[in-house]
């Protein structure tokens, strides 16, 4: 994906990882796929985002005003809140590499080869 | 209505239906949209999806005090606000009453990353808030396709699509849903597949680069509906379908009878002036004077106190002020007192739809008692022939129900096909004057003639049609062995005519002189036979006498020699044989 935002280049080869993650993740109920999802996310960020990370669990069955802040429709929908730009992964993560596209842990791959 | 009877009351086979207040709507459905059920409204870019799920919620608030969640896809609440507002919904009054629930649904695809399995609660459980947190009986979903954009899944998409209208229609609220038309269906993904109770087709057509807007009733489950494709428009007040077959052919009318202006046009129709109420049309080729005609009429109205609303689509009001003004026609005092208003557009200025519209506007507002559209022909350009008739036929109608008196003019092109090329327009018309130019001399000069007058014993003859600076004048025209005479051309016929005659007296003069000298050079010969004649008869008796002398000689002289002969045998008389030879000289 875009990493030609300004600020990663300006903070030069510097990771995103460097900095502090806090992550939504928006569910209704504990539906089979919601749980998919937030085991998925925890693995991932185990993983990746080791001690820096923080997840928020939304259950929209509980707090349905929730939906409109971050305009949810999918569920389940992971919103990264920070660090900027604010992204959005639906779905139940378990395409591990799409997940970190889209995270910005690692760039996208192009069909015809590595960047 | 039908539709405001409480639904108990009705049988319970029928469908409960759910009046939408859209003018005209309600009528083809026969009392709205199904209650309860998502009603699809799909039709291209711009031919007014979200006004009419817009209006039907604001309606629903207003008419039937029925909250009302819009949930919008594409445009902000700021956006649909604003638009709406053109068609004077106050949306954000409404929503402080908490009538009204705007939703806005951001959908954007880059920002979206798609990583397994998914559903579409968040929506559900988005709208369900909506819909609970206003007590909404009615729902618009504009445009739900947003989402086929913004959703990579289609699979996915289609299922929770399915499970939305169902959801919906258990949820008891009258949905609309929007979707954009489609190439080969009648949506572009194919919705029609999920709704199937009601779909509305909106349409926005080119005619002759004036663009009209159709709808038509595609689908309705469990009813009638007018299945015909009616106009619609969308004005000031919001949308209006125009259902021609609603009107029906039973207004009142008035009495009494309203002068032209023109005193010698008030004695060619029975000598009163049209009737009030009625529909007047005035037709003529260029030039003929129907402008003038009609301001006339407008004149004499104004001059009696009435309101006449004066439709040009040829002229600006102040181009007529001051060309009626040359002939002496002075509106301009009739206009300051509030008596005669001038609606002046050009008839390409939008569709036919929009005329009506605002003409009906107009008369709602001004509340006229004549109404002088000029000329109705031009308006009728602006769509089709059947459109322009249609529209004509509701103008008419609607005047008549209000008992207005309206008087079209109306264009023909040159040539004597008059008739033909109006015969589809008089049928509506309850008085149609004809106005026409005679050329030749090196001029042309007005007719006019009433062709047709229902209801009261109008002339047939032809009047010459005089414009002058003191106004109008209508005059006999001559009618003579050469065909109707006007013009220079019938004070020289005039002139010809005691020409003619005194040629005339000059030729009989002659001619008896000549016969008299015939009659004498006859006698003449007549005596000189007679003296002829005379002659002859004196010549035969002297003949005669001739002849008798030398037979009487004859004999003499045989008798003389027969004595002298002594012959015995007596001899024929003389005198027979003389006759015998007489006859047969005369016989042959």
């Amino acid at each position: 994906m875009k990493r030609s935002c300004p600020k990663p280049r300006t903070a030069g080869t510097l990771p995103q990882a460097e900095k502090f993650w806090e992550l939504r993740l928006y569910v209704a109920g504990q539906t089979p796929k919601s749980l998919t999802a937030l085991s998925n996310l925890r693995r991932i960020c185990d993983d990746h985002l080791k001690g820096r990370y923080h997840i928020d669990v939304i259950d929209l069955l509980a707090e349905p005003q929730l939906s409109r802040g971050d305009q949810i429709l999918a569920i389940p929908t992971l919103v990264r809140k920070l660090p900027q730009p604010v992204r959005k992964i639906i779905g139940d993560l378990s395409d591990t590499e799409r997940v970190l596209v889209g995270l910005d842990l690692r760039p996208a791959v192009k069909p015809g080869g590595r960047p | 209505m039908k539709t405001a009877r409480p639904r108990r009351s009705r049988p319970p086979s029928r469908l409960p239906k759910c009046p939408t207040g859209i003018q005209g709507l309600d009528e083809i459905t026969g009392g709205g949209l199904p209650r309860g059920r998502p009603t699809l409204v799909c039709g291209g870019a711009g031919c007014g999806k979200t006004l009419f799920a817009a209006e039907f919620l604001v309606r629903g608030v207003v008419q039937f005090n029925e909250p009302g969640v819009f949930m919008t896809f594409e445009e902000t609440a700021v956006e649909l606000r604003a638009n709406v507002a053109s068609l004077g919904f106050d949306l954000a009054s409404l929503e402080r009453q908490e009538k009204i629930l705007i939703d806005h649904v951001h959908v954007e695809r880059s920002e979206i990353h798609e990583t397994g399995d998914y559903d579409l609660e968040g929506l559900f459980v988005r709208l369900n808030l909506a819909i609970d947190s206003i007590g909404a009986k009615r729902v618009v979903l504009d445009t739900l396709e947003a989402l086929f954009a913004g959703l990579p899944n289609e699979a996915i998409l289609r299922a929770e699509l399915r499970r939305l209208f169902r959801w919906l229609k258990d949820k008891g609220v009258t949905a609309i849903i929007t979707a954009e038309r489609g190439r080969e269906q009648l949506t572009r993904h194919g919705m029609e597949e999920y709704v199937s109770d009601c779909v509305i087709l909106l349409d926005h057509r080119v005619n002759n680069q004036i663009a009209t807007r159709h709808l038509r009733v595609v689908k309705y489950r469990g009813a009638l509906h007018g299945t015909n494709e009616f106009p619609f428009l969308i004005g000031e007040k919001g949308i209006s379908v125009l259902p021609i077959t609603s009107l029906a052919l039973n207004h009142k009318v008035p009495e009494g009878r309203i002068p032209t202006g023109i005193p010698r046009l008030d004695a060619m129709l029975g000598g009163r002036g049209f009737f009030r109420g009625s529909s007047i049309l005035l037709t003529g080729t260029p030039g003929t004077g129907k402008t003038i005609v009609s301001a006339n009429f407008a004149q004499a109205a104004g001059r009696r106190g009435e309101r006449v609303l004066f439709v040009s689509f040829e002229e600006s009001p102040d181009q007529l002020i001051r060309n009626m003004l040359s002939i002496g026609l002075r509106l301009e005092p009739l206009v300051r007192r509030g008596l005669l208003r001038f609606h002046s557009a050009r008839p390409s200025l939008y569709g036919l739809e929009m005329h009506l519209a605002t003409l009906f506007k107009e008369i709602a507002t001004f509340r006229p008692h004549i109404v002088i559209v000029d000329p109705v022909t031009s308006l009728m350009e602006a769509g089709t022939d059947f459109e322009g008739k249609a529209m004509v036929t509701r103008l008419i109608d609607y005047l008549k129900a209000q008992q207005i008196t309206s008087l079209f003019t109306s264009l023909t092109q040159g040539g004597h096909a008059l008739q033909q090329s109006e015969a589809s327009m008089s049928s509506l018309m309850d008085a149609w004057l004809l106005l026409q130019d005679f050329e030749g001399n090196g001029e042309r000069n007005r007719v006019l003639y009433v062709l047709k007058a229902r209801g009261m014993a109008h002339s047939n003859q032809i009047r010459e049609f005089l414009i002058s600076n003191r106004g109008i004048d209508l005059v006999d025209a001559y009618i003579g062995p050469s065909g109707v005479l006007t013009g220079s051309a019938r004070a020289a016929q005039d002139s010809r005519e005691q020409a003619e005659a005194l040629t005339r007296q000059q030729e009989a003069g002659r001619r008896k002189q000549e016969l008299q000298r015939h009659r004498a050079s006859l006698e003449r010969q007549i005596d000189g036979l007679k003296s002829e004649h005379e002659a002859g008869t004196d010549e035969l008796r002297q003949i005669d006498e001739q002849v008798g002398v030398q037979t009487r000689l004859l004999s003499a002289e045989r008798t003389e020699l027969g004595r002298l002969r002594q012959a015995d045998v007596p001899t024929v008389p003389v005198s027979r044989r003389i006759r015998q030879t007489k006859s047969a000289q005369h016989s042959p």
